[in-house]
């Protein structure tokens, strides 16, 4: 099996212990005495997190974007900037694994401004006892995923903790991608008037995991729909148009859904989302499952999907692209941005009522009955 | 899909609602007994759609809501012990006691699993034969069978180290409770469908005839809510009070007999506290004496923990269908499902929770229409 990556520097230590980050500040106002998984859920509770303590701490311009990535002006160049951390269970699903989700998710996270992503970092945690077997597997798929999405590891990390004190195996990848001239992304650049543009089916993803990690049994396996949708992006920003500007927002609705996703962007550029419940692609096995355990596929996780916000006269053109690209085939246009209700997002429900969809609080909970 | 996209037709929704205009001649207070209902009616905007006058105001049916505080505390009290594998429905992981709720027990240590059915409990106590594993057994009628199953099973097969928390709840004993206020203002219900696909619907026939009010059992999509509302109309504006079966592809008058003997074997019917309501007489289960040793109200030294439910919550008055969540000054402001005060805020299936969930608390310009406002008086709450 072949190791994909030579890490730049590879430390091999017992587990470390991190000193608190905020031991010197006041403690914040918080109202939890502890982390809950909440916190992690891409929900209001990792909201209050940010606001209420990273914010505070490490606040600048750019940062207070709260944007997937930060653009950086280096020399006359953009530059597109971003990490994330992966810590899924488990880490073998069906449609992938650990590894090509840290690749396509990083990827993602450039893409959506509309960057070419083009180099990768990716820092290790491994718990002792991970079979180096399943660590092959992992960096292999890794290396395909890399390839695919044509970007390159160029620097890495490595740490090794005591059994029990980690869950086999976390990933943290660092991404930069280059962002041209003409090209102007941005969550606060609804407006109304727009249209909404949904990649495809929703919810894969998250169902893909939950009923792997539950061990629940449904009639058809469900498939995560992880993903680099850089090509697709690629494929869009290319529309035969008459002004370069026509896409306003782009944005992978990962944790905390769809209905998350468009809260952010209602909320950055102070206008409403009026959505179609009718339009929104879900696929029979993901919403069958969805019913039974009570939850909603508009906040489950996707990986391989995207939000787009185009101007009106556009919406039509830019679907059929999305149309003829493997990773767009079912996309639809599932609303428009409107007036009304700034920061909120509202939906016409199938049987003809209006529903809010507010943010996630925390996680989506199985109902009893 | 089949057996759900047809009761979610526009076109179906249209109709009924046009002979609904057609028949109504004055305003009627009706109430959905169910959670699952009342969940389903706000998903989907149901209550926006129906004509005014029509106003729906929602039940005690949300098992978790209707959990007693001191019940909360004590499980917590449970999952907190050393030793101790403390197995729950997902939903009542996040619902607060007077320290915390169990992800916050998890997250100091505790070992808290959420379980997708309660047999689950059977692996998990065989697996781990030198810890105690306590299932969290709450609900209505509707999930009684499967508790039943796992106490039985753990009896049968010797599964020494499993116990149950029991707090289970009874439909009949609220609906009666609630008719008999003086306030009531509830002219009509809509039965509980699943409560009923287990227990049949004759013993609501008695309480129909008593009352004089229309029951019709009804399903939760929006179809099945809309043509129980219609049906439930229909009784009223023709002066008819009985019971009716809506959910008829579902369930029939006598229920699930199987279910219903193996309940009568593990459970005896007692007095329940029910949250925001208060002590109701003979409206719980409790497990028989035959299985003591799988009760872990009496293996856990648990029998000193009570409390107080907080003074400002309206609970009460919403579960019995005499307020709506936005006549709560707390709702939205004080009270959330990050901090809730109640009873109907901690529990998706909450009215409370559910009108946040839907973001009723923030109401919008766009929405079809104003939120119906109820005139009442004020009433005491009714504190168990």
């Amino acid at each position: 099996m072949p190791m994909a990556i030579a890490p730049e520097t590879v430390k091999v230590k017992e587990e470390e212990r991190v000193s608190p980050v905020f031991g010197s500040c006041p403690l914040p106002i918080f109202d939890h005495k502890q982390i809950v998984l909440g916190h992690g859920s891409g929900g209001k509770l990792t909201s209050e997190l940010i606001e209420r303590i990273f914010l505070p701490a490490f606040s600048n311009p750019i940062l207070d974007k709260l944007d997937d990535q930060a653009l950086l002006s280096i020399g006359g160049m953009r530059l597109a900037f971003t990490t994330d951390s992966f810590v899924v269970t488990p880490i073998f699903f069906p449609g992938g694994d650990i590894g090509r989700l840290a690749v396509h998710g990083t990827v993602n996270d450039l893409s959506m401004s509309g960057a070419r992503p083009l180099y990768l970092s990716a820092a290790f945690i491994l718990e002792e006892g991970l079979r180096v077997e399943d660590l092959c597997r992992v960096v292999e798929s890794m290396r395909a995923a890399a390839a695919d999405s044509g970007v390159h590891f160029v620097t890495g990390d490595t740490k090794v903790v005591n059994r029990g004190k980690g869950d086999q195996i976390f990933i943290t990848t660092t991404g930069i991608g280059v962002v041209e001239a003409s090209v102007n992304i941005s969550a606060s650049r609804a407006q109304p008037g727009d249209c909404i543009l949904l990649s495809g089916t929703i919810g894969d993803h998250g169902m893909a995991i939950m009923s792997q990690r539950e061990g629940l049994e449904f009639e058809s396996e469900i498939s995560s729909d992880c993903a680099s949708l850089h090509d697709l992006v690629a494929q869009m920003l290319a529309t035969p148009s008459e002004t370069t500007d026509f896409l306003h927002c782009l944005r992978d609705p990962t944790r905390g859904g769809v209905a998350t996703t468009l809260n952010e962007i209602a909320k950055a550029s102070h206008s409403g989302m009026l959505l179609q419940e009718q339009a929104i692609p879900v696929r029979e096995s993901v919403r069958g499952a969805c019913e039974i355990l009570g939850l909603d596929p508009l906040y489950v996780a996707n990986e391989g999907k995207l939000l787009a916000v185009v101007v009106p006269e556009m919406g039509e053109a830019v679907l059929g692209r999305m149309r003829q690209h493997p990773l767009g085939r079912d996309a639809a246009i599932i609303g428009e941005v409107v007036a009304t209700h700034p920061g909120m997002v509202l939906m016409k429900t199938g049987i003809g009522g209006t529903r809010v969809l507010d943010v996630m609080f925390g996680e989506q909970l199985p109902r009893i009955c | 899909m089949k057996y759900l996209d047809e009761y979610r037709d526009s076109e179906v929704a249209a109709k009924i609602l046009a002979e609904m205009r057609r028949i109504q001649t004055r305003p009627w207070v009706l109430m959905e007994v169910c959670g699952g209902q009342t969940h389903s009616i706000v998903k989907h905007g149901i209550d926006h759609l129906l004509p005014p006058g029509v106003e729906l105001v929602h039940g005690p049916g949300c098992p978790v809501c209707v959990t007693p505080l001191e019940m909360i505390d004590k499980a917590h009290a449970i999952a907190r012990c050393q030793n101790v594998i403390f197995c729950s429905f997902g939903d009542m992981l996040r619902v607060p006691g007077s320290d915390g709720d169990l992800f916050t027990i998890k997250s100091l240590g505790g070992d808290v699993r959420i379980v997708y059915s309660p047999l689950d409990c059977l692996k998990i106590a065989r697996a781990n034969p030198d810890r105690q594993v306590v299932f969290f057994a709450i609900g209505f009628e509707t999930t009684a069978p499967a508790n039943a199953m796992l106490a039985w099973r753990a009896r049968e097969d010797k599964v020494n180290n499993l116990s149950l928390l029991v707090s289970h709840v009874l439909v009949p004993p609220a609906l009666e409770a609630i008719l008999s206020a003086p306030d009531n203002r509830v002219n009509g219900f809509l039965g509980p469908g699943h409560v009923c696909a287990v227990m049949g619907y004759s013993e609501y026939e008695p309480i129909s005839a008593r009352f004089h009010v229309p029951i019709v059992i009804t399903g939760f999509e929006p179809i099945d809510i809309l043509h129980g509302v219609l049906m439930t109309l229909q009784q009223l504006e023709e002066g008819r009070a009985t019971v009716e079966n809506q959910y008829s592809r579902i369930l029939d008058r006598t229920g699930n007999l199987p279910a219903q003997n193996l309940i009568g074997k593990v459970f005896e019917v007692g007095d329940r506290k029910w949250r925001g309501i208060g002590s109701i007489p003979r409206s719980g289960y409790r497990l028989r004496p035959e299985f003591a040793s799988h009760d872990a109200e009496k293996i856990f030294d648990v029998a000193e923990i009570a409390t107080l439910e907080p003074a400002i919550c309206i609970s009460g008055e919403i579960l019995r269908g005499i307020k709506k969540p936005h006549d709560c000054p707390a709702f939205g402001t004080q009270c959330s499902p990050q901090r809730p005060l109640g009873a109907t805020m901690v529990s998706a299936e909450g009215a409370c929770a559910a009108y946040y969930a839907y973001g009723r608390h923030l109401n919008p310009q766009g929405m079809d229409a104003p939120l119906n406002q109820i005139e009442s008086a004020p009433v005491p709450v009714v504190l168990g």
